[in-house]
């Protein structure tokens, strides 16, 4: 096996705690609940009878060990309870609205990165000057703003003021159809049907609440970026390649950026771990038909099984992308190989 | 003698690192005016903050309404300044009990090692393992919906923090000079954490906490956006965006603007601080 296969393997062995932990927790949480869970779960309708044939559906005459192992399987099963709220099973209401969230999280990320990592360049190539101070202005101001304030300001400006942005409501204006589903992407569906209309009405829905997202993980990135960046200048190698006279893009992209790209891709982690947060409030903000939409709504109405299941797939996701972020890691590290 | 002369040279540090830095004199001012409006916002405030007046809702901001008035013909104004005191409380609140869980499990952790710090290091993964404003929701739906329960939920998120950084103090000091000085004149291991160790961890903690701070508190006024924990009509700031929201695409910007200003500038004042307090406890590591 080469060494960055076996690597690979190591890592992903590495994520079966996490997710070993991540199902612990969340079984604590559900038994943390007040109360007697059998009459939470019956519903405030209930009679003693419907009572205890919950606490047996649920497995709670059992011994707690019993409880995991039916907890597990069941959460194996696909079987993650029924919202109260709609009736519906939980996984199928969070799978149709997973890649609403997505969309919007991951364009959110592109949007950030597109201008982060230009702007940590810039600022550690001109350190000191006036775009490094914009930067560190940027990136202060960045990790003070609450996300929905800054969602609102937005929307005032953008929707109220310049009337550039549609109402902001939703994933696409309700005068327009949305296009086939193959991959929920709104915007990928409606280009893979070549309904250009349809393209151009869900881009505009999506511009504010992913700028609204990528502004809040700008702060990171482009702060990760400026002093990775700062770190590779300095170094002999970029100073060797100075004295043998290669020119400045070369050395700043190739030399320098090369280098800082693993700090900068470990930062993305983190960032992500925020945006799934960040999410649910710009979620809230714009009326986006997402999970986080779903579990605030299920938070308030104390659907619990609905918020459990919105609180695992959310952790299971930050796991998956944490272990995804890793192997591109061990992929680009030109490291990686050479030692053993 | 010694001890006077060591206060100046403190003394000249301080007021060396505020001239150099005169942002971090300006956050000390904004930090004393918040905490004086937490002290006597209910008694300063213009107009009651809680009194409805349908005849003049939605105004715009006038001299007699300086923010304008929301939906319900509050002051907005008043509503700002009296909302400092539940936000401050809750974040306060939410960073002591993490303080001093985190303390408490870190410096154990570093002080003792073995399988205490292989158990508590756990504790510390499993929490980071999630999104943590996720978990802080999971935490609220399963605690219920209630002001504590955000304290409560805003604590454990933050606890890995202030684990992380008793422990790595803790561990570099529990064989220095000064340790076994007094473990050789019979302090056993709780003196010894509580009087030598806690003292010259406390100002890296420090940092620790201001920076800490400002995420508190956004992190809890996130919470009441969603509409957990504090109750209409009580006056928090983030609650107040929350109503106000309905009515920022039709342009009354006053109710989202102001009470959301206040929110920026408290966590702004806290970070700045916190790199204040930084260059003065750790010069190294200045940016």
């Amino acid at each position: 096996m080469t060494p960055k296969l076996f690597q690979i393997t190591g890592r992903l062995a590495q994520a079966i705690p996490s997710v070993l932990v991540v199902i612990i927790l969340s079984f604590i949480l559900t038994r943390m609940l007040p109360g007697d869970p059998a009459v939470y779960f019956a519903g405030d309708m209930a009679d003693k009878e419907s009572i205890e044939q919950m606490r047996r559906s649920l497995g709670l005459d059992r011994s707690w060990l019993e409880q995991f192992y039916i907890y597990i399987i069941n959460l194996i099963e696909g079987d993650w309870g029924i919202s109260l709220t709609t009736g519906q099973p939980v996984t199928d209401e969070l799978l149709a609205r997973l890649p609403a969230s997505l969309e919007l999280t991951i364009f959110g990320l592109i949007l950030s990165i597109a201008a982060a990592v230009p702007l940590g360049i810039a600022a550690a190539n001109h350190k000191d000057s006036w775009i490094d101070h914009f930067c560190r202005i940027l990136v202060t101001a960045g990790v003070s703003l609450p996300i929905f304030f800054t969602g609102l300001f937005l929307v005032y400006i953008f929707y109220f003021l310049l009337g550039w942005a549609p109402s902001p409501i939703g994933r696409i204006d309700i005068l327009v159809l949305s296009p086939p589903p193959v991959t929920g992407f709104y915007t990928i569906d409606s280009l893979l049907a070549n309904e250009s209309e349809t393209f151009f009405a869900s881009l505009a829905q999506l511009i504010l609440p992913a700028a609204t997202l990528g502004l809040f993980a700008l702060a990171p990135i482009a702060r990760m970026t400026r002093s990775a960046m700062l770190g590779a200048l300095k170094s002999d190698y970029v100073r060797t390649a100075r004295a043998s006279g290669l020119s400045r893009k070369k050395i700043l992209l190739t030399y320098a950026l090369q280098n800082s790209a693993l700090p900068i891709f470990t930062t993305l982690g983190m960032v992500f771990s925020f945006l799934l947060g960040a999410n649910v409030l710009v979620e809230k903000v714009f009326s986006w038909p997402g999970v986080g939409l779903y579990a605030i709504e299920a938070l308030i109405a104390s659907d619990y099984a609905a918020v459990q299941g919105f609180v695992l797939t959310m952790a299971l996701l930050f796991v998956f992308v944490n272990l995804t972020i890793d192997i591109i890691l061990t992929l680009i590290d030109p490291r990686v190989g050479f030692d053993d | 003698m010694t001890k006077v002369a060591f206060t100046n040279r403190r003394l000249n540090h301080l007021i060396y690192v505020i001239r150099e830095n005169p942002v971090t004199l300006l956050a000390f001012s904004l930090f004393t005016l918040i905490i004086l409006l937490a002290l006597v916002g209910p008694s300063i405030a213009p107009h009651d903050p809680i009194k409805t007046n349908a005849t003049n809702a939605l105004e715009p901001p006038s001299l007699s309404y300086l923010f304008g008035t929301d939906h319900l013909g509050r002051d907005v104004f008043s509503r700002v300044i009296v909302a400092t005191r539940l936000d401050l409380g809750i974040a306060f609140s939410a960073v002591a009990i993490s303080f001093c869980v985190g303390c408490a499990l870190g410096g154990a952790a570093g002080f003792w090692g073995g399988w205490t710090n292989r158990v508590i290091g756990r504790i510390s993964d499993a929490i980071m393992a999630f999104p943590l404003f996720v978990l802080a929701m999971g935490i609220v739906a399963a605690l219920g919906n209630a002001i504590e329960n955000i304290i409560y939920a805003t604590a454990i998120i933050n606890l890995p923090f202030y684990i992380r950084v008793s422990r790595a103090e803790t561990s570099i000091r529990r064989n220095i000079g000064y340790v076994d000085a007094a473990r050789l004149s019979g302090s056993g291991n709780l003196r010894i954490l509580f009087t030598q160790i806690l003292p010259n961890i406390l100002p890296p903690l420090m940092v620790q906490v201001s920076l800490n701070m400002g995420w508190a508190i956004l992190n809890a006024a996130g919470l009441s956006f969603i509409g957990l924990g504090v109750r209409p009509p009580n006056a928090e700031w983030g609650i107040m965006v929350a109503e106000g929201s309905n009515y920022i695409i039709s342009g009354e910007w006053w109710l989202v603007i102001f009470p959301g200003a206040a929110l920026m500038l408290a966590v702004f004042c806290f970070n700045l601080l916190g790199d204040g307090l930084r260059d003065i406890v750790d010069p190294l590591r200045r940016t």
